[in-house]
């Protein structure tokens, strides 16, 4: 948990986001500190899938920037974040469901296994192509998937399809991974399991952000949360201290009474 | 693999005259309809394949007729420019995908013919191209082809189309394959992990242009003349009907679809009289395919042998049950 480097891997500053009238995302900061597990936490809609979206590229901001590893990245494609050491998962078991396991870890190694196009044809690219298996199959070893190499994914079990995930994300050789929603749909000792490998991956060296619902995993795992509502920014800090924030309570239980509502605003 | 060759090369000698002219059309197909299949890897289905090969056809016409390019040389340009004209027509056909995609691709494909038909010099308007250059005859004193004759030209179409289908396949089991397939299935996902969808989308479809353009070459040269008929929307829609008879999934469930349709179309509707019904019985197999044989041809084999297997095993059942 130590930081090695003060200077924030990824920051958001004034990110904005709108659709047509809709402010999903507005005006929100936050910073994530190399080496650290941060959490992204908020109620239903509050636009952390929109936040986690205009950071990975997929949609550009409509005002505010995004920088990685000081870079200013906002509204670069999401093939070139990655490129740079930015990778994200999905929401569930979003995989190559026709693929084998390790297919789906080969294409991961898309970054790793660059070859020329007539080297490809000729065959040529075969050294390269070597190591991107011996690294596809470590990577599978990682996730004790090893086994299951040749399996086609939809044979696979959920808890299992959601490892393979985080082992396509990680074949990228990832500086920051995004991961959403790593653990709904999980039962506690599959949420048990993804926790611990989450630390693994971070003892790699990996910084991980991450949006979860699962409140316990998210308090135990996380260095730092960033607590959003209403697209913007309600409060940060570490888990002890979100946890009894007034304002992170009433956004997710609602105020006791109307009176209580008002003091608060 | 050897028996398959052994068999192509002795077919021609057992056809009819014309029956050696369509096996040429045919062999050209088969590369054309083999080409399309490698867009369809990444999962967007053109309509504008068949207005790809003409572009390879007009080029290499005009390349043979205007400029003096010789013949083979020209084939090659035509299909490099066919190729060009897919990179160029990636940057708007490419913001879509899906359904979008394919009605662009028809309405890029229009505008195409349409510059054919227009402009009268250099592309000869509704009339076409005619008389264009033959393939030039080979004459080294011990060794004359002559390729006005269906049979030399079916054997050069032959090479040209296996060199080309080598390429195609060796692209497909390369990684630059299961880049494609993984685009089809998932393209955010490949995204996430640096794989650039736009590029490797752009990729398939300059490739495919390219060996349509080889096709189109080698049709220009051989029949002699071009129109922008030729390469109208009819003429796609045969192409799609051989790919889905014969099924997308593997390297040749198109060429099965192409072969067994030009066999239906060409023997059994000519000798039935029936062939200028073409169109209506095309789509006759194609409503009785997909409701029949959705997975195509391809399918075909692995489900006779699965079902001989169940029958072989059941038969055998009562066998064991009578002693």
């Amino acid at each position: 948990m130590s930081a090695r480097d003060e200077r924030p891997i990824l920051e958001a500053r004034g990110l904005t986001r709108r659709f047509g009238g809709l402010v999903a995302v507005n005006d929100f900061s936050f910073s994530v500190r190399a080496g650290a597990i941060h959490g992204l936490i908020g109620p239903n809609g509050a636009g952390k899938t929109t936040t986690f979206n205009v950071i990975s590229g997929f949609y550009a901001p409509t005002a505010g920037q995004v920088f990685f590893r000081g870079l200013d990245v906002s509204g670069r494609k999401t093939s070139a974040l990655a490129a740079m050491g930015l990778v994200r998962t999905f929401q569930g078991s979003t995989l190559f469901q026709e693929f084998s396991v390790l297919d789906n870890v080969r294409v991961g190694r898309h970054l790793g296994a660059r070859a020329g196009f007539f080297s490809r044809l000729l065959g040529a690219d075969r050294r390269s192509e070597e190591k991107a298996d011996a690294q596809a199959q470590d990577t599978l070893a990682f996730f004790g998937l090893e086994d299951l190499a040749d399996e086609p994914v939809s044979n696979l079990p959920h808890g299992h399809q959601r490892m393979l995930g985080l082992a396509v994300a990680l074949a990228a050789e990832p500086e920051v991974l995004l991961l959403d929603e790593p653990f709904t749909g999980m039962n506690p000792e599959e949420t048990g399991r993804m926790m611990t490998l989450v630390q693994r991956i971070r003892d790699r060296g990996v910084t991980v952000m991450l949006v979860e619902h699962d409140m316990r995993a998210v308090m135990n795992l996380c260095d730092v949360i960033t607590v959003m509502n209403f697209g913007a920014l309600l409060v940060e800090g570490p888990p002890e201290v979100v946890r009894n924030d007034p304002a992170v309570i009433e956004a997710y239980l609602g105020s006791a009474t109307a009176d209580g509502a008002g003091d608060a605003a | 693999m050897v028996f398959l060759f052994a068999a192509l090369a002795v077919l021609p000698y057992l056809l009819s005259y014309s029956q050696q002219e369509i096996a040429v059309l045919l062999v050209i197909n088969v590369l054309l309809v083999s080409s399309y299949r490698l867009l369809t890897l990444t999962g967007e289905w053109s309509l504008g394949h068949v207005v790809i090969m003409g572009v390879g056809a007009y080029a290499s016409a005009l390349l043979a007729k205007r400029l003096g390019v010789p013949v083979p040389l020209s084939m090659l340009l035509g299909a490099g420019m066919a190729a060009a004209t897919a990179a160029i027509l990636s940057f708007p056909l490419f913001r879509m995908k899906g359904f979008y995609f394919l009605i662009g691709s028809f309405a890029a494909g229009e505008i195409i013919r349409l510059i054919w038909k227009r402009f009268t010099d250099p592309f000869g308007g509704p009339k076409g191209l005619k008389r264009i250059d033959p393939f030039p005859d080979i004459d080294a004193g011990f060794l004359s082809i002559d390729f006005y004759e269906p049979v030399n030209y079916y054997f050069l179409a032959l090479i040209v189309v296996s060199a080309s289908l080598f390429v195609l396949y060796r692209i497909e089991r390369s990684r630059i394959g299961l880049t494609f397939h993984a685009i089809h299935w998932q393209d955010r996902l490949a995204e996430s992990v640096g794989v650039d969808t736009f590029r490797y989308r752009t990729l398939a479809f300059v490739i495919a242009s390219f060996f349509a353009g080889i096709a189109g070459g080698l049709y220009a040269h051989y029949v002699g003349a071009v129109n922008p008929t030729r390469f109208s929307v009819d003429q796609m829609v045969y192409v799609l009907v051989w790919a889905v008879v014969g099924g997308t999934a593997t390297f040749y469930g198109p060429i099965l679809g192409v072969i067994v349709l030009t066999v239906v179309n060409e023997i059994v509707l000519r000798a039935l009289g029936l062939d200028t019904a073409r169109p209506l019985i095309y789509g006759a197999i194609l409503i009785l395919s997909v409701l029949y044989l959705p997975n195509g041809l391809e399918s075909l084999g692995p489900r006779l042998r699965a079902r001989w297997q169940r029958w072989r095993g059941g038969s055998a059942a009562a066998r064991r049950e009578a002693t």
